[in-house]
């Protein structure tokens, strides 16, 4: 039910001389996990961690907002929220005469978006008797409705951490259970996903609308990186506002939620995980049951817009009641690109810690900053994103003042190699970053699903060491001097406009 | 027009609620049918404990999974025990004792040793404590334990670092006011507990650039002859664990007992408060009063009530104002109760400007409702089923029940607390449920508390009829001599 700024730690992966070798851990995971591919496509991993009688799982989703069609930002989240909703069998009353009362809404919809967007000779009073219609209908429609039963049935049975995260890139549903839930489970998870009901779509698009002002309009950190991203893009869908613009995912309708679940939600777009107190031999018969009624379908074809290239520097300046706050960002290539490791090297040495360059530079030493840090990829990885950087300044420092700071930071990886034991730290931490997250039955899950999705095979969430190995201090010096240009680069600050002098707040909800 | 639209549509749906329901209860429920076996048998992985004869206590979780091995010290004493004329201070010493190191190592030399390992040692500051913590792959665990004790014994608080922490703390208070959920929780917890408790008083400019290095090693020698509690976990020997533990600590001089704290909690004065922030569209609204303590044999009902007033989905907030009023994405709540003094009563809503008033009223109808509208079996029986069956997770890994047993430990609760407390929750009945919403629901002692954009509230907050909305002043103090370079525009 929440967006998503993901930095993807698990993303970040080592290998060095430590006490163990890679292919020690990957061979004591490959005897706990199972993996199996129904005949819809989906792929099911179960992976045996019996510490507790518990487990967690992870549905990924290879879709996010990234595939909303044009028109229809925030989409992919809208739909995340009605997975919530229950389906034909559970949340309803009587879900034949439901079907209808819904049926009714959306043609009451329509009607009434037929009118409102009428440029030229709308009728207020027609205008108003259509939105009376749909507002009856939808009463019309609650009447059959039994309130939050979905997730109440999970709650009820030990559920824990229910919730979902919609980014740009994809959609995880995902909580934690009892072991003897499981069959449970893979009936609600199962149902959800094949048999979504668009339930209360309405009232639920206008609680979302709600997760937009929180996270967005009245924030000025979500006002700041909201526009970086509409700046830094202009042709790629990662420009776009991932909850949506307010006048977009105002007006998007059930209709188009159910289209785009038709689309993505089928057995080759979804990977399931389950970690924990879970016995392949016995569980895979059981969830082979429930997700088989998943639809197949194909896998959703990629898209063609690849972002051209900036050559011309950008800026985004905003005037607000906030402190300060400076990002700039780069152009860089996306996750299976070949120096995808090469960026996350730059990222631990420049941010690591109080070891770090940005650190010791802006804040220790300069003292000119409370933070400064430079971060992988924004706002997605799967396609082509933002090397970002970012500081905030101490009081009486100005936004320049960062900006030529981590231009002088980024000159000397230009001009320097870095030293064998910042690589090596690098090597190091990250490898051991990825074993202290293998304790957790939660972010296993969610690791195992998100590799099996993006490479095809969860293996790779170790044999990426390989390519974390291999990278070199020259790697890191090409890089930076490829990429870390002006022509390449959008800066986005904040500045601190005089209390008195109020700016225009943007309006709610845009067109309507 | 959107917000228009959205209040229609709230009457539209009170008026449902209203009518009669003719329909028929609901269709078949396939999902009773699936079978739920028996749980497998599961019992927490206690850590061993041992206490030393000078009062110090140690716990030792062994964890064989992952090779690493990780430890804490935890001190009693913390900001609410610090001077407030220095209100800040123990946030001060948690950042500069670290990175201030020791005689033999200062802590920049420190970050680079550990950080070749992958390895950590931190240190932090609490309200009721401060603590040292550390974490290390297996093969560097001696050396980082005895890193993280010379940290302990020996640490060399400096100037430098001190003004470091001094200046993010500068930092942090120049921007205290940018995000309207901070602004809100923070000014909430005031109006319960006073704008000077120890609680909540805030550190200001002028406190935080009073402290010096003086202060942060006598809070430090001071400190550190409480009673200290000793948490290790992860892959190591226990029986070498142990002996590198008493050399460690074995000859320190006897704790002194935490002296008793007298603090006074009179609760909000009522009334209707409101902060204005011109750059937001959503209002915070948050209704607050004085909550209880853990120890308050009423808890178990407290907490089931708290299940069914703000707990889940299916909570009496979540089903009103989100689900069926479509007011808000976060809303939430309870009568909140912390270990060692009284929590917060505490209802949030974030609605936008025009429905500030829509929101107010939906959560302070279900607040009275808890007294007024009687709890169902179906209630009850749904609050139990969701706490219960999700109990598990409180121990379902070796670390939390290492953090259990050093919380109760802390706060001198018996070390079964979790059990007793599981099988009072069972206990639970509709009359308690009644009982105690009468016994802690006053909503004629709730402060009401919005922040939101001023121009954009109408209806505004006096339709509320709840008294004069009195402004709060949120202004930063800005120290006669600023922190640094003049503020620039």
């Amino acid at each position: 039910m929440q967006t998503r700024m993901r930095f993807a730690l698990l993303g970040l992966l080592a290998a060095m001389a430590l006490p163990f070798a890679q292919s020690q851990d990957l061979k004591s995971f490959e005897q706990k996990i199972t993996t199996k591919v129904l005949p819809n496509g989906l792929t099911l991993i179960i992976c045996e961690r019996p510490e507790a009688p518990v487990f967690s799982y992870a549905t990924f989703i290879d879709a996010g907002d990234v595939n909303d069609p044009s028109g229809q930002s925030g989409l992919a989240h809208m739909f995340e929220h009605l997975a919530f909703k229950g389906t034909s069998q559970i949340g309803t009353r009587d879900y034949a005469a439901e079907k209808l009362a819904l049926a009714k809404v959306e043609a009451a919809n329509d009607a009434y978006e037929a009118e409102f967007l009428k440029a030229v000779g709308r009728d207020p009073k027609k205008l108003a008797e259509l939105k009376k219609a749909f507002l009856d209908a939808q009463v019309e429609a609650h009447q059959y409705v039994i309130p939050n039963q979905f997730t109440d049935v999970a709650e009820r049975n030990g559920a824990a951490g229910v919730n979902a995260s919609t980014g740009l890139d994809d959609t995880v549903y995902f909580w934690s259970m009892p072991e003897n839930r499981l069959e449970l489970w893979a009936w609600l998870e199962s149902g959800r996903l094949a048999d979504v009901v668009p339930r209360e779509f309405y009232k639920e698009r206008d609680v979302v609308i709600e997760e937009r002002r929180m996270r967005t309009d009245s924030n000025p950190e979500g006002r700041l990186f909201e526009q970086f991203a509409a700046t830094a893009y202009v042709a790629h869908n990662y420009g776009r506002s991932g909850i949506g613009w307010p006048s977009e995912v105002s007006q998007i309708n059930a209709t188009e939620a159910m289209e785009f679940h038709k689309k993505y939600y089928v057995g080759a777009n979804i990977v399931v995980a389950v970690v924990g107190d879970v016995k392949a031999s016995e569980a895979l018969p059981v969830l082979e049951r429930y997700f088989s009624r998943i639809p197949a379908g194909p896998k959703p074809q990629e898209m063609t817009t690849v972002e051209p290239k900036q050559f011309a520097e950008k800026t985004v300046a905003i005037q607000d009641a906030a402190q300060p706050i400076y990002l700039e960002g780069y152009h860089r290539p996306d996750y299976r690109d070949p120096d995808a490791a090469v960026y996350d090297a730059i990222g631990d040495i420049l941010s690591n810690g109080r070891v770090s360059r940005l650190y010791r530079s802006l804040v220790r030493d300069a003292q000119i900053a409370a933070v400064a840090a430079g971060f992988g990829h924004y706002p997605g990885d799967k396609y082509p994103g933002l090397f970002v950087f970012g500081a905030l300044p101490l009081p009486g420092h100005s936004t320049t003042e960062m900006r030529d700071a981590i231009h002088k930071e980024i000159d000397k990886l230009k001009t320097a190699d870095v030293t064998d034991d910042e690589l090596a730290m690098f090597k190091t931490r990250t490898r051991a970053d990825l074993l202290r997250g293998l304790a957790d039955n939660q972010g296993l899950a969610n690791s195992l699903a998100e590799y099996q999705t993006r490479y095809g095979d969860w293996r790779e969430l170790f044999l990426q060491l390989d390519k974390v190995d291999k990278v070199t201090k020259a790697d890191i010096r090409r890089v930076a001097n490829e990429v870390f240009v002006p022509s390449n680069r959008t800066e986005a600050w904040i500045e601190t406009e005089a209390p008195a002098a109020q700016q225009p707040v943007q309006k709610d909800g845009g067109a309507r | 027009m959107k917000s228009a639209f959205g209040i229609s549509l709230v009457f539209a749906i009170c008026a449902l609620a209203l009518a009669p329901n003719s329909l028929s209860a609901q269709q078949a429920k396939p999902w009773e049918q699936i079978p739920i076996p028996k749980l497998h048998a599961f019992k927490p992985h206690q850590p061993t404990r041992i206490e030393l004869k000078n009062g110090i206590v140690l716990f030792l979780q062994e964890d064989h999974e992952l090779p690493f091995v990780s430890g804490s010290v935890l001190i009693p004493g913390g900001s609410r025990d610090e001077d407030a004329a220095k209100a800040g201070l123990v946030s001060l010493y948690g950042q500069a004792w670290r990175t201030s190191g020791t005689a033999k190592l200062n802590g920049d030399a420190l970050d680079d040793l550990l950080e070749a390992k992958a390895a950590h040692i931190e240190t932090g500051g609490d309200d009721d404590s401060t603590a040292l913590s550390w974490n290390s792959l297996k093969g560097d665990s001696d050396q980082v334990f005895s890193l993280a004790m010379d940290l302990l014994f020996r640490p060399q608080f400096n100037a430098g670092k001190l003004r470091l922490a001094q200046q993010q703390m500068a930092a942090g208070i120049m921007r205290r006011n940018d995000d309207e959920g901070e602004i809100a929780g923070r000014e909430a917890a005031k109006l319960v507990y006073g704008a000077n408790s120890p609680y909540t008083r805030q550190p200001e400019f002028a406190t935080v650039l009073s402290v010096n290095v003086d202060d942060l090693k006598a809070w430090h020698d001071r400190t550190l002859g409480g009673k200290l509690i000793v948490a290790v976990s992860g892959d190591f020997d226990p029986a070498a664990m142990e002996a590198k533990l008493r050399a460690a600590f074995e000859s320190l001089p006897p704790a002194r007992p935490v002296p008793t704290r007298h603090d006074v909690f009179p609760g909000p004065k009522p009334g209707v408060y409101f902060i204005d922030k011109p750059d937001v569209n959503q209002s915070n609204i948050e209704i607050v009063a004085l909550g209880t303590d853990r120890r308050n044999p009423d808890v178990p009902a407290i907490a089931v009530m708290n299940e069914i007033v703000g707990g889940g989905f299916a909570s009496r907030l979540f089903q009103k104002v989100r689900t069926e009023l479509g007011l808000a994405y976060a809303v939430g709540g309870g009568l909140g109760f912390a270990y060692d003094h009284p929590a917060t009563f505490d209802v949030m809503v974030l609605t936008k400007s025009a429905t500030t008033v829509d929101a107010t009223r939906a959560a302070l109808a279900e607040i009275s409702g808890l007294t007024t509208r009687p709890f169902t079996d179906e209630e009850l029986a749904r609050a139990k089923d969701n706490i219960l069956n999700s109990f598990l997770f409180r121990y379902d890994t070796r670390e939390k029940v290492l953090a259990e047993s050093e919380r109760l430990e802390f706060y001198g609760y018996p070390p079964d607390y979790l059990e007793t407390y599981k099988a009072s929750l069972e206990k639970v009945t509709v009359a308690d449920l009644d009982r105690v919403a009468k016994k802690y629901i006053h909503p004629e002692k709730c402060a009401l508390l919005v922040v939101g954009k001023g121009d954009e509230i109408k209806p505004g907050l006096d339709e509320l009829k709840l008294g004069p909305v009195q402004p709060v002043d949120i202004t930063i103090p800005m120290p006669s001599q600023p922190p640094s370079a003049e503020k620039k525009q």
